[in-house]
């Protein structure tokens, strides 16, 4: 079992299902059992939640889901396949766009 | 590969999530349109080199984080912040956990406690190499992993900066009920049962 030492310490990665199974086990045993450190976690667990719900689901400009539509483009248009990942040059460019 | 008809319609229905993801990154509604376009536009033209079975959600969100790490952010011409001030662990917990009371749920008073606009300003305030790990992982679920390479940074610094940022964040919280009146300020700490076990919990 744990102590509350270590159940703080890993109180995130507890939270966020990142712990390794003997790990996550062994902190969950200590929250049955220790209400302090369970009290701990039900707050952050709550906070985590709210933030999750709270900064999502802003409204979409009107407009802004057909010009999506319109990325698509032409179905029939060859796929090139690039980088996607691949810095932009843009940046790279001098002042005439050389 | 998999149809790209398909793989048009099944991009779509992440568009309201990844605007919602842009607006927390650039901070305003025109650049967060103009990320999502560019997303959308970078995702038709690879989409060769989408594999099948990769997880689309991931990897929209992956050209959505790159994109704006290598074009938003110099454009917004905002200093480079990287640094946070220490704030103690369990900052929030230690004062506002002990003053909920049984009668509610905890989940409820947390709620009601902040506008939705109040926790989107205090993620938005992060600088943005913590608030990029917060948005990620508190906000749209991505394990630790998923994070490491969407960043390009290490795991151990994904969790390092998850950390700090959450405090940080749990921080100006604190400062937005406490401007309301919602908890007392630290000036004047209201005697709550129970508060002094917290407060050297730990």
């Amino acid at each position: 079992m744990a102590d509350c030492n270590e159940t703080l310490r890993e109180l995130d990665a507890f939270l966020d299902s990142e712990l390794s199974e003997e790990t996550r086990v062994a902190i969950r045993v200590h929250l049955e059992e220790c209400p302090d450190c369970f009290q701990a976690f039900d707050f952050h667990a709550e906070l985590k939640l709210v933030v999750s719900q709270k900064c999502k689901n802003d409204e979409m400009p009107p407009g802004l889901l057909a010009k999506l539509q319109q990325c698509f483009g032409d179905p029939d248009e060859p796929t090139l396949g690039e980088d996607p990942f691949a810095a932009t040059d843009e940046l790279d460019a001098g002042p005439d766009g050389a | 590969m998999a149809d790209r008809t398909a793989f048009a319609e099944e991009a779509m229905q992440y568009a309201p999530q990844l605007y919602s993801a842009a607006l927390r990154m650039t901070r305003n509604s025109a650049d967060a349109e103009d990320l999502v376009q560019e997303t959308f536009l970078k995702a038709y033209r690879s989409f060769a080199s989408f594999q099948e079975g990769t997880n689309l959600r991931a990897w929209l969100f992956r050209i959505l984080t790159n994109t704006f790490i290598n074009t938003y952010r110099a454009k917004q011409r905002r200093p480079v912040e990287t640094d946070l001030d220490d704030v103690e662990d369990l900052y929030m917990y230690k004062r506002i956990g002990a003053l909920q009371s049984a009668s509610r749920s905890a989940e409820d008073q947390m709620f009601d406690l902040f506008t939705d606009d109040e926790v989107k300003r205090s993620l938005e305030e992060l600088p943005e190499s913590f608030r990029l790990p917060v948005l990620l992982a508190d906000v749209e679920g991505f394990a630790y992993k998923e994070i490491a390479e969407m960043l390009d940074i290490p795991i151990g610094t994904v969790m390092s900066r998850l950390h700090r940022g959450r405090k940080a964040m749990q921080k100006r919280l604190m400062d937005y009920a406490q401007a309301r009146g919602l908890v007392p300020t630290p000036a004047s700490p209201a005697p709550a049962e129970g508060s002094t076990e917290t407060a050297t919990h730990g």
